[in-house]
């Protein structure tokens, strides 16, 4: 492995973030590597919208860096970051629901293309970008599902689809925001199996509740209780660990 | 889907037909008012079209959209004040007016969202009404009268009434047409997946600002077109075309019609036009009748006339 290889795809350096007296983030540092899943898991008020926000670029540390694929990108924007390679799908499903399932993944396609200032080609029958957008529905597992309107799909299916359009971006790392909240047993498994089958081309940072799904998945986890991490590692090593078992899994928790 | 694209298609082809042939019934039975009506319809049909591009497609309410019928208005009736009568010089004129208005108020505009937009375009409305107000050399609060049409390379099309119509007539087709082709390509995509989830954008990488301030430009402009002619159809200009009550007109319009089809605010245009013509020949009292009326249509007529025709 060279040097560049081996260097983290995000670093997160002393992130602080403060409203008020109440400290959301402190000091957090964590790296994600090229071709892992590192899962971020915390019981709920951890902070962990806050961090995630933080990373995608809507809201601003008040001390820190964010180190993306080797550039600062702490004073860039949304969708600056996302034209860097940050894809992400939301905690609360993102889809553009009056869209075909296509039409969604073709236009994060365009997205990629740089400015969308062009006026008059027919973008429906516009090829170049719907077979590229094709591409990512097939990797999904989604193609049979290509010309229904997006807001018409279940649940579980708006997620791999967020899943799609993130990919569509050429992303040099996923942000998945909790991409198994409220799907079914099944549904979640055909997550677990589509992230594992890109899990080598893409890192993925993966905020998830859904412990099965994360020990299934992740390479390394952190676990962010109050703000701050307190534990990073192998999932054995996290299962086993006393501080995590105490503030967060808990002792019902059969990990 | 079949019925759905031939009313598509069909719809806006037959309502073109049936514009295209206003001419000749006034021509067989001989009723000029009608021909005059209908040019002042086609105007306003203009600046609903440009509307609806902004607010059907791209969620932007505009309530400042008639200061662009006055400013074009005013273009051409400066100029030909100054007797500048070449339409060459004044239509561009009265469009880059226009668009440069709409690119410093959009800008600012359109860092607000929703209630805010509303209030801040209508804000800029009323700040061109009350400076033609003020405009003393040119008339002020009386308006200004122009003395003739405008001049299109010596040929007079301006002022035969049949001639004039079918300029109003193409150019409210071509607007709509390149608008259209324009709502279908990766432009329009953009406009309208911001409206349906603005962070879903950004975090594909893009920034709707810049789409949006595109679309606001060009709307203003074309609106600014249609002030041109509403000048020289009315050869009278003045502040009353840019009052605010004139900006929530047109949103009724567009919305009456069925608005996101841009055909729809053409509809509305006729309709809302004919309605009040209408109905103020009965009793001078005819908004008492005609406010409800809207509120019904809007309320259970969804999606305008047009959903009315689909049978939604």
């Amino acid at each position: 492995m060279t040097v560049s290889e081996a260097a983290p795809i995000l670093e997160l350096q002393g992130l602080n973030k403060s409203y008020g007296a109440l400290h959301v983030t402190k000091d957090v540092s964590l790296t994600v590597r090229r071709g892992e899943i590192h899962a971020l898991i915390g019981p709920n008020g951890a902070g962990k919208t806050t961090l995630i926000g933080q990373i995608s670029g809507s809201i601003a540390p008040n001390s820190g860096a964010i180190v993306f694929a080797g550039e600062d990108v702490s004073s860039l924007g949304v969708a600056q970051r996302a034209r860097k390679g940050l894809g992400r799908s939301f905690q609360i499903t993102a889809i553009l629901p009056a869209f075909s399932v296509l039409e969604n993944v073709a236009l994060a396609v365009q997205a990629k293309d740089g400015h969308s200032f062009r006026f008059f080609k027919r973008a429906s029958s516009d090829a170049e970008l719907n077979n590229r957008a094709k591409v990512y529905l097939e990797m999904v597992g989604m193609t049979a599902r290509a010309g229904l309107r997006a807001g018409d799909l279940s649940h579980g299916e708006k997620r791999v689809l967020e899943v799609a359009i993130a990919l569509a971006g050429g992303p040099k790392l996923m942000l998945l925001d909790e991409p198994m909240a409220g799907t079914g047993p099944e549904e979640t498994e055909r997550l677990v199996t589509v992230l594992h089958g890109l899990k080598a081309k893409i890192p993925m940072l993966l905020i998830e509740h859904d412990m099965s799904a994360v020990f299934q998945l992740a390479d390394r986890i952190s676990v962010l209780v109050y703000g701050e991490i307190i534990a990073s590692g192998a999932p054995e090593d996290i299962r086993r660990d006393p501080a995590v078992r105490e503030a967060y899994l808990g002792g019902e928790s059969d990990l | 889907m079949m019925t759905r694209r031939l009313t598509a298609v069909g719809l806006p082809a037959a309502l073109f037909v049936v514009l295209a042939l206003v001419p000749l019934y006034a021509g067989v039975f001989d009723d000029r008012f009608v021909l005059l009506f209908a040019t002042r319809i086609l105007i306003f049909a203009i600046v609903a079209v440009s509307l609806d591009f902004i607010l059907g497609y791209g969620e932007m309410v505009s309530f400042g959209h008639a200061a662009y019928i006055g400013l074009g208005a005013y273009a051409v009736g400066i100029l030909a004040e100054h007797d500048v009568w070449a339409a060459w010089i004044s239509f561009p004129l009265a469009m880059a007016v226009c668009a440069l208005f709409a690119l410093v108020t959009g800008a600012i505009s359109l860092r607000t969202r929703g209630v805010y937009f509303i209030m801040i375009t209508l804000a800029f409305g009323q700040m061109a009404y009350y400076t033609t107000t003020s405009l003393s050399a040119y008339g002020g609060d009386d308006g200004l009268t122009m003395w003739g049409r405008s001049e299109l390379f010596g040929t007079g099309l301006f002022n035969g009434d049949t001639s004039f119509y079918y300029i109003v007539f193409g150019v409210l087709l071509a607007s709509y047409l390149i608008l259209k082709v324009m709502t279908r390509s990766r432009f329009g995509r953009v406009l309208e997946g911001a409206k349906q989830n603005e962070a879903r954008m950004e975090a594909i990488g893009i920034d709707p600002y810049r789409y949006r301030l595109t679309a606001f430009v060009l709307a203003g402009t074309i609106a600014g077109l249609a002030g041109a002619l509403m000048a020289n159809q009315a050869e009278f200009v003045s502040p009353a075309y840019m009052s605010w009550h004139r900006s929530g007109e047109l949103i009724v319009m567009v919305i009456l019609g069925g608005m996101g089809h841009l055909h729809g605010a053409i509809l509305g245009a006729i309709a809302y036009m004919v309605l009040e013509e209408t109905l103020s020949g009965y009793t001078e009292h005819w908004r008492l009748i005609f406010g409800p009326l809207l509120i019904l249509i809007v309320l259970y007529g969804k999606g305008g006339l047009l959903g009315a025709i689909r049978g939604r």
